[in-house]
């Protein structure tokens, strides 16, 4: 089983992403669960989306405690909530921001992960460069694929386009496509080390 | 030739020969529907018994037999199901207290959408399952636009629990918790609801009162409301006997004096606007009503009820301006129903 | 074939209650349930649906007495609330059940306020369990679904109103696979609505009417061996069911690897998912754990409960919601099923006003269990110490100010100051 958690902030489409990571992994035929962890309606608080996806169907109905992999869609959650909570050193961490992993204070964070494991990606600049809003969440999905391999982008990809119709889609998608390349660019690289980590 | 004089004229007595059939009392056909039929547990002289018969026969005239009533909790229904016995003649449902208005939205619906919109809906309850306790069902019934006839049989009070205060119980009255004593003359003035008037803000097709007394204008007004579809509400005074402290064989009379003396007035609306206001006939001070019932009698105790007295006149008088009840004049020489309104919040002066 | 979706609960409850064929909807938006009524109300306007009345209500009392209305008069109906709103109904609720009123209604359960909580347990169907209605559990999205088809079925055949309970958020909110039945499995299973008795010109009847001391306990009673039926006729529905759409769901009870268990936990709803993967790691670890499920908590499924547990020797009742001064409600029901049987029951509080039913928690519990230090009525990750200072605050008269509040200040959620 292999376990996500999104963390951001109500508006930004965490839960969505969940849900559209559930989406493409049913798509590959394997069983997923995607729910929130979130109060009422409201733009701007802290919200916390599951995602699990196995061979096998899933029965656990507690939120994830134990992450593989971490999105943050918002790094002003970062020294607010415990959004590493649980995660082992293998673990994945992507994050939405244009600053290196150190400007964001997070350097003990590498100290203990490995590094082509941590990627730090302008997902909101790539979203408003396609859907004119900061909307992340459909590039922070191609970032993950690029990171994880946890599905495949044309998976991704069918699964924006089921859950948004028409022009809102292909924006998504075309999003997801540019954070996938960018991701994969810099974790050849060697992830952290050069162009947007360090 | 002496000249004859009709004092009863605009109501038909039962079995006017001189009457086209067609004008005549739903009463006068044998073949009446007789909805609540005899044999029911109403006290004697109970206006609401009267009322709802002339009401719900000519509801049934009007929808060829084809009528589904839903009932409120209350004397009317409680009198007329003592299990394993019905009184009723037409499908009837009783529910609860306060939703007897959602009830026949529910009805309405379910035929709405089994095609058989031929069968009309009845709501029906007393003061206090309208005015008070289901008034939050009745204003969603109203606001929706639901197909539905909803007959407010008013005797002022909660009769069937023994005759406690209602928002429809007007001021001065004594009811088991508004004793007269001193400092307290009954119950309180400056409260209490208008549903007409909450009805008519609503703007719904069709709102009128009536009273027992004049039971064909009561049967006119089922008729006109059953020519309409949406929401539509009568309120019928129904004088109570016990409740009220008046003679059995005096509730017609009773009903009568709420009327002429101005304290009920009996008018029709479509769309949020009085459209007829029937008239006084032979204007009579609030003291003659007052008179008839035991719920007043603390005003003629002593020699203290005179100003309680002259302030009921007062909204008797102001009735009578507000509505034209005197002139049955209404429209352009009517004054504007917000301005009348504006000035009742004032209270009295 | 079915196509399984990969759906969000809410929508999956919708389209399955749609293909129900219910003539009238009424429904007042209540979190978290009101994803099933705005997928319905689209589902209506847009003549998917068709003929149904989709009314919207002033409240949930009214969405109950439009139900009873519109069911009094032959018209399947349905409705779905939540908490504060299945306790504003109630006085409805028995009158439905008391009238016979074949209603399916779906509850999204949540937590009942004082203080307000929008999250998952059970206290509203639990503070309504002995309203006549028949009550049943979901453990998945999947069941959610297939028990409202069933539900339909058993109410019209038994003249009784069904309520499906289905955690709120955690089920309701949920995207996982599930297979919605299709249009002509569900009108093959379920025949139109033919009522016993209806308001009707043709045939007046009168309903409702006041019954005295000589004939009310037999009325009452006809409840009773109402739902007596309902324990026979729901393991009937739900083996059609299996036959014609090819899974398991629903029916009385559900028991996991409770063969040879020396201790199973009963629960009712999602958290049975949890339970099994706790099971599997338990008996890993060489523990003989099971887990069971209970279905149908209205009627009480006493003859199957005594047969999954008489061998068992202990039981620990995890439950979503408790009795105010005394402790566990399904406990209760349970120790009745088992009375005259040698087993100890121990009560587990858990999940309250949506606190998560961990793993890890549960089998630190267990541990305590294994070790006989488990109290009779245990509050799963119930922070005494906090509880006791709030208590101590608000001794000697003092004014000790709102409790919420101090305990939230404590937990550093709520700032102390300026910020």
């Amino acid at each position: 089983m292999f376990e996500v958690r999104f963390h951001g902030r109500g508006g930004q489409g965490a839960v969505t992403a969940a849900e559209l990571l559930a989406l493409a992994a049913f798509d590959e035929g394997l069983q997923a669960q995607a729910f929130p962890s979130f109060g009422s309606e409201r733009m701007g608080a802290p919200v916390a989306a599951f995602c699990r996806i196995d061979e096998t169907p899933i029965r656990r109905r507690e939120p994830v405690a134990a992450p593989d992999a971490v999105v943050i869609q918002d790094p002003t959650l970062l020294h607010h909530v415990e959004v590493f909570g649980g995660l082992a050193a293998e673990g994945y961490v992507l994050i939405n921001t244009s600053r290196s992993v150190r400007e964001l204070g997070l350097g003990e964070l590498l100290e203990r992960h490995t590094h082509n494991r941590v990627l730090t990606l302008p997902a909101g600049e790539l979203a408003r460069a396609r859907l004119g809003r900061p909307i992340p969440n459909a590039a922070l999905l191609g970032a993950l694929v690029a990171l994880t391999g946890l599905v495949s982008l044309s998976s991704l990809e069918r699964a924006i386009r089921e859950r948004f119709s028409g022009s809102a889609g292909e924006a998504n998608v075309l999003a997801a496509r540019d954070a996938q390349l960018l991701a994969s660019t810099r974790l050849v690289r060697g992830g952290l080390g050069v162009g947007g980590g360090g | 030739m002496s000249e004859v004089r009709y004092y009863q004229t605009g109501t038909f007595a039962s079995g006017n020969r001189l009457l086209a059939d067609e004008a005549a009392s739903a009463q006068a056909d044998p073949g009446r529907a007789n909805a609540i039929t005899k044999g029911h547990r109403a006290c004697q002289g109970c206006g609401e018994a009267l009322g709802a018969r002339y009401a719900l026969d000519a509801a049934l005239a009007a929808a060829g037999g084809r009528v589904i009533a839903a009932n409120a909790t209350g004397c009317l229904e409680v009198f007329s199901t003592p299990f394993p016995e019905s009184s009723w003649r037409l499908p009837w449902i009783h529910s609860l207290f306060a939703n007897a208005p959602a009830v026949a939205t529910g009805i309405a619906a379910a035929l709405r959408a089994q095609g058989r919109t031929d069968i009309r809906v009845v709501g029906q309850g007393g003061d206090g399952g309208t005015v008070d306790i289901g008034l939050a069902c009745l204003s969603g019934m109203f606001e929706r636009g639901d197909d539905v006839l909803y007959l407010c049989y008013d005797n002022e009070a909660y009769m069937n629990t023994g005759v406690q205060r209602s928002a429809a119980t007007p001021p001065a009255a004594r009811t088991a918790t508004t004793e007269p004593l001193p400092g307290h003359p009954g119950n309180a003035f400056g409260q209490g609801k208008n549903l007409p008037l909450i009805a008519m803000a609503h703007e719904i097709p069709y709102v009128a009162t009536a009273t027992v007394a004049e039971l064909r204008d009561l049967e006119r007004k089922v008729e006109r409301a059953m020519e309409l579809h949406g929401p539509r509400y009568i309120h019928v005074l129904v004088p109570c006997p016990l409740g009220w402290g008046s003679e059995p064989r005096e509730t017609i009379e009773v009903a009568r004096l709420a009327k002429e003396t101005g304290l009920f007035p009996v008018f029709e609306a479509e769309g949020g606007e009085v459209t007829g206001v029937s008239p006084i006939r032979r204007l009579r001070p609030v003291e003659d009503y007052l008179r008839r019932q035991r719920r007043y009698a603390h005003l003629f105790a002593d020699g203290t009820g005179a100003e309680t007295i002259a302030r009921l006149q007062r909204t008797a008088d102001r009735n009578i301006e507000r509505f034209g009840l005197l002139d049955g004049e209404h429209g352009s020489q009517r004054r504007p129903l917000l301005e009348v309104l504006a000035e009742a919040d004032r209270g009295p002066q | 074939m079915a196509v399984a979706s990969q759906l969000e609960g809410s929508l999956a409850v919708a389209r399955t209650v749609a293909r129900c064929r219910p003539q009238v909807i009424c429904a007042y938006p209540i979190t978290p349930q009101t994803h099933i009524v705005e997928a319905l109300s689209r589902i209506v306007a847009s003549g998917e649906l068709a003929p149904c009345e989709f009314v919207n209500v002033e409240s949930e009392f009214a969405a109950m007495s439009v139900a009873i209305g519109a069911s009094a008069t032959g018209a399947r109906a349905y409705t779905a609330t939540a908490s504060q709103g299945l306790l504003y109904m109630a006085e409805a609720l028995f009158n439905a059940s008391g009238l016979g009123l074949p209603i399916v209604m779906t509850v999204a359960n949540r937590a009942i306020g004082a203080p307000i909580n929008i999250w998952n347990d059970h206290s509203d169907a639990m503070a309504l369990r002995d309203c006549g209605w028949v009550q049943l559990y979901a453990t998945s999205n999947q069941e959610a679904a297939d028990m409202h088809v069933q539900a339909f079925r058993l109410a019209e055949r038994c003249s009784l109103p069904v309520m499906v309970c289905m955690d709120g958020f955690v089920l309701t909110h949920a995207v996982e696979p599930v297979e919605l039945p299709e249009q002509e499995p569900v009108d093959a299973y379920l025949p139109p609505f033919r009522p016993r008795q209806v308001l009707d010109p043709e045939d007046p009847v009168t309903m409702g009417a006041l019954v005295g001391p000589e004939a009310y306990t037999e009325v009452r009673y006809l409840a009773h061996a109402k739902q007596g039926e309902a324990l026979d006729e729901i393991p009937v529905l739900a083996t059609d069911f299996a036959a014609r759409f090819g899974r398991a769901s629903g029916g009385l009870i559900e028991t996991y690897r409770c063969e040879g268990a020396d201790t199973v936990i009963v629960a009712l709803g999602s958290v049975f998912g949890t339970l099994q993967e706790l099971v599997d790691e338990r008996r890993a670890q060489g523990a003989r754990l099971g887990a069971l499920a209970i279905k149908s908590f209205r009627p009480f499924p006493v003859g199957e409960l005594r047969a999954a547990l008489s061998s068992t020797r202990g039981v620990i009742v995890l439950e979503r919601a408790f009795s105010v001064g005394v402790g566990g409600i399904v406990t209760g029901d349970v120790r009745a099923a088992l009375a005259g049987v040698d087993v100890d029951t121990a009560t587990v509080i858990a999940g309250l006003g949506g606190r998560a039913i961990t793993r890890s928690s549960l089998h630190a519990m267990l541990d305590r269990h294994e070790q006989g230090a488990l109290q009779p009525v245990h509050f799963l990750d119930l922070d005494i110490d906090l509880v006791e200072r709030e208590l101590a605050r608000h001794r000697d008269g003092e004014r000790g100010g709102p409790h919420a509040e101090n305990i939230l200040r404590e937990l550093g959620i709520v700032a102390a100051g300026p910020v």
